[in-house]
């Protein structure tokens, strides 16, 4: 009895163990890639700045609704 | 049996403590570009980009394919001119390079200089007006 109750639970740490495993390289590789929407979207945001374009409309007259600016989500 | 049971639960812990640490690394989506040495850089190149604008729209200046500018015309620039076009494209490639090594390594990984590069290369033509110049596999194309 004891026998049978000690297998499963070495089934259960086993079982865990290989799911560690296989989910920590997962977190290292997740910060290693090039975060490539991210840099697309940071390089939007200074080719704007750099060429006075606003939201992507050549740089003509100014922009009529200057109250708000679309920069609802770069805040950090 | 007890020894089991706390290696079970170390386990345990250890995939608590995995899923701790994707979830920063989610979070973390937008790249840091407020850095006071990209804004340096931004201001430098917004200063300068008045006066190589009518080089771009001449097509005496083009867009690269590695993320720089470059005289491709220097005919269409008037004698007195050329000089300068030749200052201001060296001038607006250092601040380029500055800028994606920056990028690169103000987020801490200084081996996406690259990548952060070929980025900004594709999103300069992306957003170039009609009439600039862009090199393309091929060579110079117009927009």
């Amino acid at each position: 009895m004891k026998n049978i109750i000690n297998n499963k639970w070495s089934w259960a740490g086993i079982l865990s163990t290989a799911a560690v495993a296989l989910v920590l390289p997962a977190c290292v590789t997740i910060n290693i890639y090039f975060p490539a929407a991210a840099a697309e979207k940071a390089a939007d945001k200074i080719i704007d700045e750099v060429w006075k374009l606003q939201d992507g409309n050549p740089p003509s007259s100014q922009p009529a609704d200057q109250a708000a600016p679309s920069t609802s989500t770069e805040t950090k | 049996m007890n020894n089991i049971r706390i290696t079970y639960t170390f386990c345990f812990m250890l995939l608590t403590a995995a899923l701790l640490v994707v979830s920063p690394a989610y979070a973390a989506a937008d790249l840091e570009i407020n850095t006071p040495a990209i804004s340096g850089i931004k201001n430098s190149m917004q200063a300068r980009h008045s006066q190589l604008a009518s080089f771009y729209a001449s097509g005496a200046v083009g867009l690269t394919r590695d993320g720089m500018i470059a005289v491709r015309d220097a005919n269409s620039v008037p004698l007195a001119q050329r000089q300068s076009v030749n200052g201001l494209v060296s001038a607006e490639n250092a601040d380029r390079n500055a800028l994606y090594k920056e990028i690169a390594t103000g987020n801490g990984h200084p081996e996406w200089e690259a990548e952060v590069r070929s980025t900004f290369a594709q999103r300069w033509v992306q957003k170039a007006q009609p009439g600039w110049w862009y090199q393309d596999g091929s060579g110079w194309a117009k927009k």
